[in-house]
C-alpha cells in the first residue's frame, strides 16, 4: 500500500498500467478462461468427503424386502390413473390410510400468464395428497419429505409404487426421530411449488391453495424419486436448483455413498465417472460434466422437483431411475434398499445439513471443485473490466489535472480535445434512464401486451409473447441514434469515456452480484460480454465492433449455450431447431419467473441488457 | 416393674391407635382406552392423600406420602406443584381429547403461599431440587422461560386467594425424557414397583411407544365434606400410547401382557383401592363392537368430557378376579375391523407452525378449531416466546371466518434481552363450528457467539402454547362425588353440568436462527483482523490525503552558513 502513497511509484505504476493495459487484460483474460478449464482436471479437484459427522458410516444394515410389493403398488396406481384421467387421489388417500400413515390432501389452482406449450398447460387445477409418518415419542418439530411427482402418461408409476412399499416399510419401524412426509404432488413443479407455499403457509406466486391440516415441523431434507421402470441400470442425481441454488454437498455424497455401498452404477449430469483421469479424453469427459452443470446452473431453472425446496433451506436432490441398455439391471429391491439407507441416514442428522459446501461444481460424482477454487478464474475476468476502468478513469483525470499541456499524452485512443466543453455527469442520465426504461419494458410489455398482440396478429399467445419480447429487444439497438442526440456534450471523446467507465463499472458490479449467488450464470455472461465490453469504442472498425457486441449480447448467449447444450448431451440439433429451443427458452424464462419466481429473466431483462445497451451506446457515440 | 407397666401400657395403646381412621391411604387405577386413531392409551394413576398439615413445622414421620416431596413442601411453602415429563406429543386431532395434558419436554408450575417472601428465589432453589429429585434438566429454568401467566393457570386445588404473583410457569421443551426419569418416579410410589399395578411399568415397553408422559401433582384438598380442614394429595400419573398398528401388523386387538410383557397378580398391600378401567363405550348404532376377557366384574358409565362412556372395572383387591387364574391379563377383541379415513375431531384442537423463509423474519401462527356444531365458546391463549425471537405486538391478528376477532382479555409482556420471555395471555372467542387464525410477526435476533448451543444449526425450541377452555358439553353431565368417582375424571373441577375444563397444549416450534460459521472461529478472527489492519490505515491515508511531488529547496543564507559550519564539526548537515 506504501507503492500507492509514494508518488513517484505511483506515476510509476500508473504508466505501467495504462501501457500495458492491452496485454495485462488479454493476460488476466487467458488465464480466466485457462483457469476454469483447469477446473475439470482431476488433480486440481477435491475427493468428496463426508463432512456430517451423524451420516458417517454406521453398522447398519439395510433392509428392504418389499420390492414384489412395490410393483404391486405401481400397477395398481399406474391402473386407478388411467381410469381417473390423471392423478388417483381417493386411492392415493386409502391406500396411504391403509398403511398408518395420517393422510391430507390439498387442492391448488394456477392460471398460467400465457399458455405452456410444450407441457400444454394453461389453467392448472390440481391435488396433493401426502401421508406422514409421525415418528413414536418424538414432538414433530423435524421432518424429511420423499416426493414424487404424478406424471402423465406412464411416468413415474414405479416411483409412486416403491414409495408407498418404503412407507409400508418405515410405518413398521421405531428408530425414526423425524417425522417422514410422503407426497405426491400433481402438475410436477406447480404441484410442487403450491404444497411448499401451503406448507411454509406464504403465497410468493399467485397460487391459490387449500389450507394445509397436516404439518410436521421444519423440514429437514428431502428427496424427489422419480422412476418408471420396473427395472434400472443406474441412477442419475439432480442438484440444480431454483436460481442455481445447490444443496448442501453432503447430500450428494451420501447419495453417492449408497450407489457404492449397494453396487448401483450412479451418474451425474447423464455422465458416468471415468475410472482413469490422466488421459486427454477422460479430461474431456469430466469438462463436459463441469460444462453441462455449469450450463444446468446458469440456466436457473430447477432441474427436478427438488429445486423448489432450496428457497426454503431444505436440502434436497433429485433421484432419477435410468434403464438403458446396458446389461445389468438392478430390481427395486436395490433402490429400496438404497432410499431406505439414506432416510435412515438422514434420520440420524442432529443438525440441519451445514457442514460441507453449498457452492460447488461437480466434475464428477466423487470430485467437486469448491468456491475458493473456481473464483479466481471469475476474479479473472472481473480483473479486465476493472483494469480497463482504472485505464479510463486514469485518462479522463490526467486530462482533468493538467488540460494545458500534451492532450493525454500517448494514448493510442487519440488526443482528446480539450478544448471542448466539459461535458458534466449529468449527461449521463439520459442514456442511462433510456436504457434502464428498454429494460423495463422488456421486463413487463410481453406480458402486459399479451391481450393486444394476439388481437391483432395472427399468433398463439406464447408466441405473442416471444415475439414481443424478440422485438422489444431488437429495438432497443435502434437506440443510440436517438439518444446522443438529446445530449449536450455528444459527440464528445470525454462523454463516451465517461459512459464507458460508467457502464464498465456497473457491469463489473452486476457480474460481481450474479456471481456470488449463481457463480455459472455471471461466469457464463462474463466470458463472453468482458472481452467485447473492454473492447468496444466509437473509434476503429466499428462494423466489426458492432458483430462482436451483437454476437455476445445476452439473447446470443442464450442462443450458443442451447447449441453448446445439445452438443454436450451428445444429440446436435440443426440451426432451425436450435431457433425453435431458443424461442421456447424465452418462452421457458418468462414462465419459471412468473410461476416460481426465478430471478434470470428480470435480472437479464432489467440489469444485463440495459448495461449492454450503454455499451451498445458508447460504440454509436460519434 | 415399672418398665413393664408402661410397655403394658403401650401395648394397650396400639389398639387405640389403628382404631383411629386411616391418615394416609393410597387408591391406584390403569384407565385403558382405545383411542380414536385405533392406539391404545394407558393411563396410570395413583393418589397418595395425607391428613396432614404439611406446613406445620415437626412433621416427621411419613408412612406413603415421599419424604422428599413432603419436606420440599414445607421448606418452600410450596402451596401446589404440578410436574410433567414427556417425550412425544399428543395428537388431540387422531387421538381425541386427553385425560390429562401434558406439553412435549418438562413442564413446571408452582403456586407458593402468600408467606413467601422471594418467590423467584424459592422458585429458582425449588427447580433446582427437582431436578435432582427427578435427574431432569429442570435446572435450566432460569428468568428467561419462567412466566408468570395472570389467567390460564388456577391453582387445582383447595385455595382461598389467587393473586397470580405467587405463580411460576415454565416449560422446557427441549427435555428427553427417558428411563432415568422414570425410575425415581417410580420410587416415590408406595409399592416402587413391586406389587399392584406399578409391576407393569417397565421402561422396556413403556418407551416403545408413541407417546410417554409422568407427572406429579401435589395439592391440598378438602379433608371431608366440610372443607374445615385440608389434607395434602400426590397424584401421580403416567400416560403411554401404544402403537397399535406397528406392533400389531395392522391388528387392533390387545391384552395386557401384549403391551406391558407383564399380568397382574396382586394388588399393592397398602392401597385402599385398587382398579382398572377399560373403555368400552361404542360409537353410537354399533355397540357390542368389541370384546374383553375376562368378563368384568362391573360396568361403569360416567360422563367424561362431554362424552357418555362405559367403562369394564377389574377391582384388584376383589378376591373372586384371582379365583380363575392366578393372573390377571385383561384382553380386547375387535369383532369387526373398523376403518374410517374420517375422525371425528374433537370440539376443540389446535396446530401451530412457523410461517415464512429466510433468517430475517417470520411469523407464528396458531390455528384453533372450534368443531361444536351450534355452541361458542372462549378460550385463553397463554404464549411464551423467547426474547430471541423479537415479536411484533402490533402484527397481532386474529380472524374467524375472514372477520377480524377481537380478544376480550389481553395481557402482553414485552421480553427484555437475555432477562424474560414475551408473554402474550389472550381470551378469545370461537364462534361454532370455525377456525380461528392467530398470526404474530417475529424478527430473529442475533446472539452473542457464546449464546449459542452447542448444536446451533439443529435450531431453537418455542414452548407450546396453552389453550384453556370451558367447552360446552354436548350432553348433560351429572354431578358425581369426587371420592367415589374414578381418578382420572377427577383432577381438573368442572364447573357445572354443561360444560368441561380442557387443557390442550399445542406443538413446540424449531426456529432456526441466523448462525455464524462455527467451524473455524479462529481463522475468520485471525484473517478478518489482519485484512482490516494492513488495508484499513493505507486506504484511509489514500482516500483522504492527496500526495504531491515537492522539489527540494536549497533552503535560506542561515542555514546554509549552520551546514558549512556543521559540516567543519563533523556532524551531518540539516
Amino acid at each position: 500500500m506504501g507503492l500507492l502513497s509514494d508518488p513517484y511509484r505511483r506515476r510509476a505504476l500508473a504508466r505501467l498500467l495504462l501501457r500495458l493495459n492491452t496485454p495485462l487484460c488479454a493476460l488476466s483474460f487467458a488465464a480466466g478462461l485457462g483457469w476454469f478449464l483447469g477446473l475439470a482436471f482431476q488433480p486440481c479437484t477435491l475427493r468428496a468427503y463426508m463432512s456430517e459427522n451423524a451420516m458417517g458410516s454406521t453398522m447398519v444394515e439395510e433392509r428392504f424386502a418389499a420390492a414384489p410389493r412395490a410393483l404391486a403398488y405401481a400397477r395398481q396406481f399406474a391402473g386407478h390413473k388411467k381410469a381417473a384421467r390423471g392423478m388417483p387421489v381417493a386411492w392415493l388417500e386409502k391406500t396411504m390410510w391403509n398403511l398408518g400413515l395420517e393422510v391430507y390432501k390439498q387442492t391448488f389452482s394456477r392460471t398460467l400468464p400465457f399458455p405452456d406449450e410444450l407441457r400444454e398447460r394453461y389453467m392448472v387445477k390440481g391435488t396433493n395428497v401426502y401421508g406422514i409418518l409421525r415418528a413414536p415419542r418424538a414432538a414433530s418439530t423435524e421432518s424429511l419429505v420423499l416426493s414424487v411427482p404424478c406424471s402423465e402418461g406412464q411416468h413415474n408409476n414405479q416411483a409412486v409404487g416403491l414409495m408407498l412399499a418404503l412407507a409400508s416399510y418405515f410405518r413398521g419401524q421405531i428408530y425414526w426421530a423425524k417425522d417422514i412426509i410422503f407426497l405426491v404432488n400433481e402438475h410436477d413443479l406447480i404441484g410442487m411449488e403450491a404444497w411448499l407455499e401451503a406448507y411454509h403457509d406464504v403465497n410468493v406466486t399467485d397460487v391459490l391453495s387449500s389450507g394445509m391440516l397436516g404439518r410436521a415441523g421444519a423440514i429437514q431434507a428431502a428427496i424427489s424419486l422419480e422412476l418408471s421402470s420396473d427395472v434400472i441400470t443406474s441412477f442419475d442425481v439432480a442438484v440444480e436448483g431454483l436460481n442455481g441454488q445447490l444443496p448442501n454437498l453432503d447430500l450428494v455424497n451420501l447419495f453417492y455413498a449408497f450407489c457404492q455401498k449397494s453396487g448401483l452404477l450412479c451418474t451425474i449430469q447423464g455422465k458416468l465417472q471415468r475410472s482413469d483421469w490422466d488421459s486427454l479424453p477422460a479430461y474431456l469427459h469430466s469438462l463436459q460434466t463441469m460444462l453441462l452443470m455449469v450450463l444446468k446452473q446458469g440456466s436457473g431453472r430447477p432441474q427436478g422437483d427438488h429445486g423448489l425446496f432450496l428457497r426454503y433451506h431444505i436440502e434436497a436432490i433429485t433421484v432419477h431411475g435410468i434403464n438403458s441398455f446396458r446389461q445389468h439391471k438392478y430390481d427395486m429391491g436395490t433402490v429400496g434398499k438404497t432410499l431406505e439407507g439414506m432416510f435412515r441416514k438422514l434420520n440420524n442428522l442432529l443438525e440441519r445439513l451445514h457442514q460441507s459446501y453449498f457452492f460447488y461444481l461437480l466434475p464428477s460424482l466423487s470430485r467437486f471443485v469448491s468456491i475458493g477454487v473456481y473464483m479466481p478464474a471469475f476474479g479473472f475476468l472481473i480483473l479486465i473490466l476493472v483494469l480497463k476502468a482504472l485505464d479510463l478513469w486514469m485518462k479522463l483525470s490526467r486530462c482533468d489535472v493538467d488540460p494545458a499541456e500534451q492532450p493525454c499524452d500517448g494514448d493510442p485512443v487519440g488526443p482528446v480535445a480539450s478544448e471542448e466543453p466539459k461535458p458534466s455527469l449529468l449527461t449521463l442520465v439520459p442514456p442511462l434512464l433510456i436504457c434502464h426504461a428498454t429494460g423495463l419494458a422488456l421486463y413487463s410489455l410481453p406480458i402486459l401486451g399479451l391481450r393486444m398482440a394476439t388481437r391483432h396478429f395472427p399468433v398463439s399467445e406464447s408466441e405473442a409473447v416471444v415475439l414481443t419480447a424478440i422485438a422489444i429487444y431488437v429495438a432497443g439497438l435502434a437506440l443510440p441514434h436517438n439518444t446522443h442526440r438529446v445530449l449536450t456534450g455528444a459527440g464528445s471523446d470525454r462523454g463516451w469515456m465517461m459512459l464507458k467507465l460508467l457502464s464498465l463499472l456497473y457491469l463489473a458490479m452486476q457480474l460481481g452480484c450474479i456471481a456470488l449467488v449463481n457463480f455459472s450464470l455471471g461466469f457464463l455472461l462474463a466470458v463472453t460480454l468482458v472481452p467485447v465490453a473492454a473492447v468496444v469504442q466509437p473509434t476503429g472498425p466499428k462494423p466489426l465492433q458492432a458483430v462482436l457486441l451483437v454476437l455476445v449480447t445476452p439473447a446470443a448467449t442464450l442462443l450458443f449455450c442451447i447449441f453448446l447444450y445439445q452438443e454436450l448431451v451428445e444429440c446436435p440439433i440443426t440451426v432451425l431447431e436450435g431457433w425453435q429451443q431458443f424461442l421456447q427458452a424465452i418462452a421457458e424464462g418468462l414462465l419459471d419467473h412468473h410461476l416460481y419466481g426465478s430471478i434470470v429473466f428480470p435480472l437479464v431483462a432489467l440489469f444485463v441488457y440495459p448495461c449492454w445497451l450503454l455499451l451498445w451506446n458508447v460504440l454509436f457515440w460519434k | 416393674m415399672e418398665q413393664a407397666k408402661a410397655l403394658l401400657g403401650l401395648l394397650l395403646l396400639v389398639p387405640a391407635l389403628a382404631a383411629e381412621p386411616l391418615r394416609d391411604s393410597l387408591r391406584e387405577e390403569l384407565l385403558l382406552s382405545p383411542l380414536p386413531s385405533g392406539d391404545l392409551a394407558a393411563t396410570f394413576q395413583f393418589r397418595t392423600r395425607w391428613d396432614s398439615d404439611l406446613q406445620r413445622e415437626g412433621v416427621s414421620h411419613y408412612r406413603l406420602f415421599p419424604k422428599a416431596l413432603g419436606q420440599l413442601i414445607s421448606k418452600y411453602s410450596v402451596r401446589e406443584l404440578h410436574l410433567s415429563l414427556t417425550q412425544g406429543f399428543w395428537r388431540t386431532r387422531s387421538w381425541g381429547q386427553p385425560y390429562l395434558q401434558a406439553p412435549a419436554g418438562a413442564e413446571l408450575w408452582v403456586w407458593f403461599q402468600d408467606s413467601v417472601a422471594d418467590v423467584d428465589k424459592a422458585w429458582k432453589d425449588l427447580s433446582n431440587i427437582l431436578s435432582g429429585i427427578f435427574c431432569a434438566s429442570l435446572n435450566f429454568i432460569d428468568s428467561t422461560n419462567t412466566v408468570t401467566p395472570t389467567a390460564s393457570f388456577k391453582p387445582l386445588g383447595l385455595a382461598n386467594a389467587t393473586d397470580h404473583h405467587f405463580l411460576r410457569y415454565a416449560v422446557l421443551p427441549r427435555e428427553v425424557v427417558c428411563t432415568e426419569n422414570l425410575t425415581p418416579w417410580k420410587k416415590l410410589l408406595p409399592c416402587s414397583s413391586k406389587a399392584g399395578l406399578a409391576v407393569l411399568l417397565k421402561a422396556e415397553r413403556l418407551f416403545h411407544s408413541s407417546y410417554h408422559s409422568q407427572a406429579v401433582h401435589i395439592r391440598p384438598i378438602c379433608r371431608d365434606g366440610a372443607c374445615l380442614t385440608s389434607s395434602w394429595e400426590l397424584r401421580q400419573t403416567l400416560t403411554v400410547v401404544f402403537d397399535s398398528f406397528a406392533t400389531g401388523q395392522g391388528k387392533k386387538d390387545w391384552s395386557l401382557f401384549k403391551i406391558f410383557s407383564r399380568t397382574l397378580t396382586e394388588a399393592c398391600p397398602l392401597a385402599s383401592q385398587s382398579k382398572i378401567y377399560v373403555d368400552i363405550s361404542s360409537k353410537g348404532q354399533e355397540n357390542e363392537l368389541l370384546e374383553v376377557t375376562p368378563a368384568p366384574q362391573s360396568v361403569h358409565e360416567a360422563s367424561v368430557q362431554g362424552n357418555r362412556r362405559t367403562y369394564a372395572v377389574y377391582d384388584l383387591l376383589d378376591p373372586g378376579l384371582f379365583n380363575v387364574s392366578r393372573s390377571l391379563n385383561v384382553q380386547l377383541k375387535w369383532k369387526r375391523p373398523q376403518d374410517s379415513l374420517d375422525l371425528a375431531a374433537p370440539v376443540l384442537h389446535a396446530q401451530r407452525y412457523v410461517s415464512g423463509y429466510g433468517l430475517q423474519t417470520g411469523e407464528i401462527s396458531t390455528l384453533v378449531y372450534n368443531t361444536h356444531p351450534y355452541r361458542a365458546f372462549p378460550v385463553l391463549l397463554l404464549e411464551t416466546v423467547p426474547w430471541y425471537l423479537r415479536l411484533y405486538i402490533h402484527t397481532l391478528t386474529i380472524i374467524t371466518k375472514g372477520k377480524e376477532n377481537k380478544p376480550s382479555y389481553i395481557h402482553y409482556q414485552p421480553a427484555q434481552d437475555r432477562r424474560r420471555p414475551h408473554l402474550l395471555e389472550m381470551l378469545i372467542q370461537l364462534p361454532a363450528n370455525s377456525v380461528t387464525k392467530i398470526t404474530i410477526q417475529f424478527e430473529r435476533a442475533l446472539l452473542k457467539w457464546t449464546e449459542y448451543t452447542p448444536d446451533p444449526n439443529h435450531g431453537f425450541y418455542v414452548s407450546p402454547s396453552v389453550l384453556s377452555a370451558l367447552v360446552p358439553s354436548i350432553i348433560a353431565m351429572k354431578e358425581e362425588d369426587e371420592e367415589l368417582s374414578p381418578l382420572f375424571a377427577s383432577l381438573f373441577p368442572s364447573s357445572d353440568g354443561s360444560s368441561y375444563f380442557v387443557r390442550l397444549y399445542t406443538e413446540p416450534l424449531l426456529v432456526n436462527l441466523p448462525t455464524p460459521d462455527f467451524s473455524m472461529p479462529y481463522n475468520v478472527i485471525c484473517l478478518t483482523c489482519t485484512v482490516v489492519a494492513v488495508c484499513y490505515g493505507s486506504f484511509y491515508n489514500l482516500l483522504t490525503r492527496t500526495f504531491h511531488v515537492e522539489e527540494p529547496s536549497r533552503g535560506g543564507l542561515a542555514k546554509r552558513l549552520a551546514n558549512i559550519i556543521r559540516k567543519m564539526r563533523g556532524v551531518p548537515p540539516l
